[in-house]
Formats: C-alpha cells, structure tokens, sequence
C-alpha cells in the first residue's frame, strides 16, 4: 500500500496520502540503497578506500577509508529516511522506527550491492582496464576477514551505517546539532591529527598530545570521547545564539568604539605574529598556499562575486604578475635584466597586470556571460601558451621559465622561508580584504551589483557599463597579480606550466564554495580547498574529482555558498521562493511573501 | 544639407567601439600580411597546401560531430555543457578497451568493418550513458536555475569525470591498435589524400546527414525543434518536454561517441585529459558555425578544421613567428574569440534572436 505510492512531494496540494504520519516508502529505500551502492562501488574502484585506509582517525577502530566508504550508506540512509516535509497549516511529520528500518534497508542494499566489485576483484583479473580493482580494495572491503566472513560484516556494518544516518532524522531537534557537531569535531581532530599536534606543541603542551593521540596516529579512543564530550556540552549550552557582539559594538558611542577597534587590530597583529611561529616550517608553507590562492579568490571574488563576471582565465593575470616579477627582478631572466627589487618591480607588475585587465576585459564586455567565460578560458589558454612558445623565448625563456628571481626584503631583513613569507602575503590578504569591503560599500560596488542583477535596467539607470566591468577585471587582474609576484618570488622561479587552468577552476571552487561576494566565506572556501589537500596528502591523487564533485553539489543544493551573502540568496532563490509559495497549501498569502522577501532582502 | 537637418549623433567616444575596430583591423592585417608573404614566398607548392585543406577536413569532421552535441544542447536548454568534451572522451576511452581486446582476439585486422562497427557501437553506448547520467544527476535539477549555475555544474561535472576516468583507468596513455586497411593513400590529381581521412569525412557525412534527417523529418526531431523554439508552447501542444531533453542529450552523446570512435582509429591515443581540448575547440565549431544550429556546427567544424590546420603555416609562419604549429591551439582559440566579438550569431546563426545570442 504505502510502499507504492509515488513521492509523496510531488502530489499536488489537497491529495496528500491518507497516512502522513510516520510515512516511509520502502521501497524508494531500496532505490535509494541501489543509488548509493552504485556509489560506493564508484568509489571503492577508483581506488579512494584502500588509499585513504592508511589514515587512522581513531586508533584501532576507524580509518579514512572506511569512514568514506561508511559514509555512504550513513548519507543514503539518511536520504532514505527522511520525513515528509512539514507542510503549512499542519501537524510536522512524526518520525519512528520506520525510518530507521528505510535506513537500514537502503544501508543493505548498498552493502549488497558492494559484493559486485568486491568478488570481481577476487575472481578475475581486471586490472588492465580497471586499475583500482585489486585484490588489495577486496581486502579492504571484506575487512582483512576472509571472504565469506568478510561479505557478511560488510553488510551488517552498512546497515547499521544506513540506520546510523536514518536516526539523524529520529532523534529530537534539540540533541541532533550537538550530537552532529560533536562527531564532526571527533572526525576534524582525527583527520587534521598534524595540525592539531603542532598547535599542542607549538602551546608547549606536549603532554597532551599523548592524552589524545596514539603513537602510530589517530584518535586515542579516549581522546575521542573527551573532544566529543567537551564539543557536545558545549554545543548544549551555547545552542541559543550567542550574544550579538557586532550589535553591542555598534552601539558603543565613538571614542569607545575606536579604543575597541584599535584592541582588536592589535590583538589581531599579536595573533598573526605569532601563527607562523606556533605553526613551524611545514604548516606555514601551506598557510602562504592558503594566502596566495586567498589573494587571487579575493581579486576573483571581485570579478565574479561582486560583477557577475564569470572569468575562466583569471589564471592570465596571476601569470602576468610573476612572470613580470621574473623578468624585472632576476638576473637570470633572458631579455631586459634591470634587475629591480621586488618592492621597486611590485608597481610595474600591477601596472602590466591593469594593462592586461583593460586588454582582456575590453573585447569581452559586450558579451554574454557564458560566452565571457568560453572566451576567457581561450584568454588563459592563449596567454599560457605564448608563455611557452619559442616564439616568446627570448624574452619569458619558453618551457625553461625563469629562475633566479630574487627574495624580497625589508630593510636589512631578507625573506625566504616558509614562516617568513607568512607575513607579507597576510599582509596583502588583509590590503586586498580591505579593497574589496571598501570597493563593495562604494558607488562602484553599487554599480557592480545593479550589472549583475540585472545590466540593460542597470544601464538604463545610468550606470556606466563600461567603466564599472573594466574596473572591476583591473581590481581583480591587479590582486592576481600580487599573488603571482608573492608566488614567484616564493618559489624562486616561474614555469608556464604552472598557468594551467585548473588554477582558475581552483579559484572557482574555493569562492563557489566559500560563498560568492562574502570575504569571510572566500577565506573559509580558500584555507578548505587549498589547505586541507596539503595536509591531506592522500586526498592529492582525488582532489580535483572532490573539487569537480563539489562544483556539482554546490550548484545543486546551495549555489550561494557556505558562507553566503544575503544578497547571493535572495537572487538565487527567487525562483524556489515562488514555486514554494506555488506548491503550499495557502497560496495567497505565501504568494505575497515571496514577492516581498526579495525586496526586503535587498535593502 | 538633408544630412545636417536630421537629428544631429551626439558626439560621444565610444571607447570599446574604437578598440574592436582596431582589433578587427589588425586581425586581417594579420591575416592579409602573413598569407600574402607565405603564398608569395613560394615556400610549399599548391598541392602541399590543398593536403593541408585535407588533413583539416578530417579533423574538422570529428569537431563537427562533437560540436552537435553542444549545439543541440545550446539550442534546446541554452546553456554550454562543459562537459561534453568529457562525454566524448569517455567513448574514446572505453572503445580503446574494446578494440584493444578485438585485437587479441584476432578480429581487429581479420574483419575490420564488422570490429569497428561493435566498436563504434560500445563507445556511442559510452558516451550517451555519461551524457544521460550528466543529464539526471547533474543538469535536470538546474533547468530553471540563472544561466550561469548549469554552466558552472558542467564545469564540475567536466572535471569530476576526467579525474574519475583517471581513478577508474588509470593515468597511462590507452592505444587504439592500427588498422591496416587504413593505411595507405589514394592519389587524385597530385593529391595524397589518406584512407583514415576519407573514411572519417565519409562516415562524419553519413552520420550528419542521418541526423540532419531524423531533425528535419521525424516526428520526433519536429518535437525536438518545438522545445528549442519555446518550451512552454511546446509542453501545450502536447509534446513531452522531459523526454524530447533526454533525447537531445542521448542524440548528443551517441554523435560523440562516434566521434570518438574516428578520433580513435585515426589519432590512436586517448587519455583521461583528451577530452578538454577536443570539447572546447568543438565548442568554437559550435560557436563558428552559429551555435543552435545543427547545420551550422557541421560548417563551423569543417572551418575550424582548415583554419587549425592551413593558419599556423600560412598566417603565422608568414609573419615571421618561429615554430608557428606551436601555436595551433591559439589559432583555434582566437578563432573563437574573434567570432564572438564580431559575430557572435556565427555564420548561420541568423534565426538566433538576440537574447538568446
């Protein structure tokens, strides 16, 4: 009876299923199970779960594979179990252990599932096509068992994984975020054990590195439960929001505010003076990554957030500003060898890095935004190849680069390593931040927003298109230029190969994912996608199939970001507000709603 | 006098006009220049340039059986679907496995037309079940989304399936094994035009022409022009939207696919990155030919091949630029460009309104 009938989301208001309690399709469950063990197969034959199963997160129990290949049917059970929406005018859903059988139902039918690639790998000898599917990821799947045994725990621990996700939905709203962070938190310190041992050193708190982790890495089980004790009662006890800071520090009178704001820059200086210190050599290598990408997503964030310019070449500009760093500075660059310092090649880099903004931006402004982003592919395509060809040789040094290229100093004091580095490109990250909080709550951030909105009103309106498009690639290409003179003179040397696009695809991800036209979320989307893979090192191998894959995902479940600006999501969701109004049962008042929340928004 | 009494044009320096005439005008400098010096110069005869046109012919066919694919899409949901290169990838790849294991069973060279028919059929099947699953994972939640969100999911979805292929098949470069019945040329006038670029030109002829037909005068196509003129209209008039989409993206992965099958026996390596390039300069066919427009991708493929393959050595060698094939992937991406800002219709894209365009 229940089980056949159709979604019950898509029926249309008025002929809902009798039985809206408690209503669970078990057989969508299944279908779901299939979805996910067709996914997991996916995932153990590109070879992720025995890769990752190196990493141990809590020491005897559970490593990175297995918590990705788990995951699976913890997320499709959860999918499976899901209570119907709560529609308008009437009682939520009562959720039950039906949910949790749909959940386990999905989570066998993905560990069923999983018995294909496993007996593959066991039976035949496919590696010659499928280079993943050894029998080390059969190992690894039947968990070192033999196989009979193996097959069996595989399937009982998928169904409890499906259960596992189907309860989120069971327990009580009140205990779901605690308990959801406090399992976070156990899985973050688990997997960034590095960074976490290096902090505690770095505190000269040694001794608790051996309360937390076990010597051949990961979580001690009692470390475990003590972070998740300490993240879940606290979660408990600040569940209320906490006290509004920025409201009580907007009502301070002016003198207080300016001696609170001046604390605050100084406690901020205190802590990024000593962040390189605390962190050593190998994390602030990766903290300087972070700030150079955090550099270009910020001059990206301006390009894209805030004018709505989809730039797919904005890896040209991050080119321009190193290799002319390369050629102004280095004595071993092939042509014109005035040998400057960085700080006196710095101003003719932003100028060539404008100049290449005007040149760019110009022939593309009476496009349309999907072509713009085709012909700034070509643009970063085109200036990476001239890069390399013989044809430039003599003056960029063709596949060869330019080596050389001098360390920046400052006064007496010259920079070269890792932790040293750290502050001048902090120091940009916060120039660069400030331009574009600046830029963005001026009359051009106004006129950026108005084109992105909408361009023909906003031109109608007086809004001058040309000057407003040109300034925002200038703004952009000059940040990325200052990231690429940081990163030549960083590395010591330019190459062209490394302009390749996947640069601006990772840009891209880091403000999608981050959050368009919000700073703090490009910060977040920077030091996650370009800092964890650097700590991760076994995600190297899959780091552009996750970035692909979080592309897709954040497009379809939240395109404005993690971190989004309120703006981003009253134009993204404009359309899904009206067709919820469509779909609910009161149309006209809900109608009304949504025509006015976007304006409201957008005040 | 008549002139002076009419409205008088307000004097006003149009800063992005002035540069694109400029553009525009050292464009066919360029061209004009350097083909003139190159033809001049005497450096290759007549019959080494019309082998050129050949050799691009064959590589445009296989552009123009790609470029269907995004023209299709274009025209029916209007968005550029990234990952189409991707699609035709997964077909090169997948037949590469295929012919390798007719090879050792002894078929390969033993029956050649029959082998490259199952082949031809597994990488079509490939690639139309990638550009279905794009299709339902993917894309068909986004249909109503702001254009610029399906074109950044393509772009994941462009990136996610290279780097699954190189997890699932590994980094190593896949072979296609060689067909002797290819090898070898025929001779038409002082001519040597090979076996593989006739049978790629002739088979590309046969697949777009049935395409043309089945657009033109089946049921089917005529619901499948309905959608790419109006949605809605066409949802009115009865006709399955969903379906007629689905169905654009299977035509478009079957045509990839066979693509993918001619790339294969001709050029005989594919890796998991082949697709990037391939899509993006079949993109530019799309766009050369007028994007929308089945005709045109054909056209605009064919053009793309020649300007690729006759440009390097006429335009730029003739200005003076050392080791000008170095720079062929430029000539197609400035080919792109330059069509964009001048003509951003194409060559036959008249019946494109001007939003779409």
């Amino acid at each position: 009876m229940a089980q056949t009938t159709k979604t019950p989301t898509a029926a249309p208001p008025g002929d809902l299923p009798p039985t809206r309690q408690n209503f669970v399709d078990l057989v969508k469950a299944a279908e779901w199970g299939l979805v996910g063990g067709a996914t997991a197969t996916f995932v153990s034959a590109i070879g992720m779960v025995p890769d990752f199963d190196g990493r141990t997160l809590i020491d005897p129990f559970l490593t990175l594979g297995y918590l990705v290949l788990f995951l699976v049917p913890f997320a499709f059970g959860y999918m499976a179990a899901r209570p119907l929406p709560t529609l308008e005018g009437q009682e939520p859903v009562r959720v039950g252990p039906k949910n949790v059988l749909a959940g386990a139902i999905a989570g066998t039918v993905t560990g069923l599932v999983l018995f294909v690639p496993t007996l593959v790998a066991v039976n035949f000898n496919l590696r010659s096509v499928f280079v993943n599917l050894s029998p080390a990821m059969a190992d690894t799947l039947t968990l070192g068992q033999s196989l009979g045994v193996g097959l069996l725990l595989l399937v009982v621990l998928c169904l409890v994984a499906g259960a596992m996700g189907a309860g989120v939905n069971v327990i009580p709203a009140r205990w779901r975020v605690p308990v959801m962070t406090g399992l976070l938190w156990v899985l973050t310190v688990g997997l960034l054990e590095d960074l976490a041992t290096q902090l505690l050193r770095g505190l000269n708190l040694d001794a608790l590195v051996g309360v937390f982790f076990a010597p051949g890495g990961g979580l001690k089980p009692a470390g475990a439960i003590i972070v998740f004790v300490l993240v879940f009662s606290l979660q408990l006890v600040f569940q209320r929001r906490p006290p509004g800071l920025k409201a009580r520090y907007q009502a301070l009178d002016q003198s207080e505010r300016r001696r609170w704001t001046i604390i605050l820059i100084a406690a901020t200086a205190v802590i990024v003076y000593l962040i390189p210190i605390v962190l050593g050599g190998f994390m602030s290598e990766i903290l300087d990554l972070v700030g150079i990408y955090l550099l270009m997503a910020l001059g990206l964030n301006i390009v894209i957030g805030f004018a709505g310019l989809l730039d797919l070449g904005y890896v040209a500009f991050f080119a321009v500003g190193a290799y002319m760093t390369a050629v102004l500075t280095s004595p071993g660059s092939p042509a014109l060898t005035p040998e400057l310092t960085f700080w006196a090649a710095l101003p003719f880099v932003v100028l060539a890095a404008a100049l290449s903004g005007v040149l760019v931006g110009t022939p593309v402004l009476r496009m349309r935004g999907d072509y713009l982003a085709i012909v700034t592919l070509g643009f970063g395509e085109i200036a990476r190849i001239l890069f390399l060809s013989d044809w430039f040789d003599p003056v960029f040094g063709g596949a060869q680069g330019i080596t050389q290229i001098p360390s920046p100093s400052i006064g007496p004091f010259e920079i070269n390593t890792p932790p040293q580095f750290f502050y001048p490109i902090i120091v940009m990250v916060f120039v660069a931040a400030y331009i574009s909080w600046a830029l963005a709550n001026s009359r051009i951030g106004r006129a950026w927003n108005a084109i992105r909105e909408d361009e023909p009103i906003a031109e109608a309106l007086g809004v001058n298109i040309v000057t407003a498009k040109l300034s925002a690639f200038v703004v952009g290409a000059a940040l990325a230029s200052f990231a690429g003179a940081l990163f030549a003179s960083k590395i010591g040397a330019v190459f062209p190969n490394s302009f390749s696009i996947i640069v601006s695809i990772i840009v891209l991800v880091i403000i999608i994912v981050g959050g368009m036209g919000n700073l703090a979320g490009v910060a977040v989307g920077a030091l996650v996608i370009v800092g964890l893979p650097q700590l991760l090192r076994e995600f190297d191998e899959y780091r552009f199939l996750l970035y692909g894959a979080l592309l897709i995902f954040m497009m379809l479940a939240k395109p404005e970001g993690i971190i989004p600006s309120r703006r981003r999501v009253a134009e993204l969701h404009q359309e899904e507000m009206s067709q919820d109004a469509w779909l609910t049962a009161e149309p006209e008042s809900e109608l009304d709603e949504a025509r006015t929340t976007p304006a409201t928004a957008k005040d | 006098m008549v002139a002076e009494q009419g409205t008088p044009k307000r004097l006003h320096f149009d800063f992005v006009g002035a540069v694109l005439w400029l553009v525009r005008i050292l464009a066919i400098l360029a061209v004009v220049i350097g083909a003139f010096v190159s033809l001049t110069s005497g450096r290759l005869s007549a019959a080494a340039w019309l082998n050129f046109i050949v050799i691009g012919i064959g590589q445009g066919a296989i552009y123009a059986l790609i470029a269907l694919g995004y023209t299709m899409v274009y025209g029916v949901l209007g968005f550029i679907n990234f990952a189409h290169g991707e699609v035709f990838m997964s077909g090169a790849m997948v037949g590469a496995f295929a012919a390798n294991s007719l090879a050792q069973a002894g078929m390969w060279n033993s029956s050649p037309i029959l082998s490259i028919l199952i082949v031809l059929l597994i990488a079509m099947a490939t690639s139309t079940l990638v550009a279905l699953l794009l299709e339902r994972v993917a894309y068909r939640r986004l249909r109503n989304a702001p254009r610029l969100i399906p074109l950044i999911t393509s772009i994941g979805a462009s990136f996610f399936i290279q780097y699954a292929f190189l997890g699932l098949f590994g980094a190593q470069t896949r072979t296609y094994p060689a067909l002797s019945i290819l090898d070898g040329f025929i001779s038409v006038a002082g001519l040597n035009i090979r076996y593989a670029d006739i049978m790629v030109i002739g088979a590309a002829v046969v697949m777009m022409v049935g395409l043309y037909t089945f657009v033109e005068r089946t049921k089917a196509g005529r619901a499948l022009r309905a959608v790419a003129e109006d949605k809605e209209i066409a949802a009115l008039m009865g006709v399955n939207v969903n379906r007629v989409i689905v169905l654009t993206f299977a035509v478009g992965g079957a045509m990839a696919g066979a693509a993918a099958l001619l790339f294969g026996v001709v050029f005989r390596t594919v890796f998991f990155f082949s697709g990037f390039l391939f899509g993006i300069k079949a993109f530019t066919a799309a766009v050369l030919g007028g994007i929308g427009n089945i005709v045109g991708a054909m056209l605009g493929g064919l053009t793309l091949g020649i300007f690729e393959s006759v440009g390097p050595s006429l335009v730029l060698t003739g200005l003076g630029i050392p080791s000008a094939h170095q720079l062929k992937d430029v000539v197609a991406f400035l080919a792109l460009v330059l069509v964009l800002i001048f003509k951003p219709t194409g060559l036959l894209g008249e019946r494109l309104s001007e939003e779409r365009a």
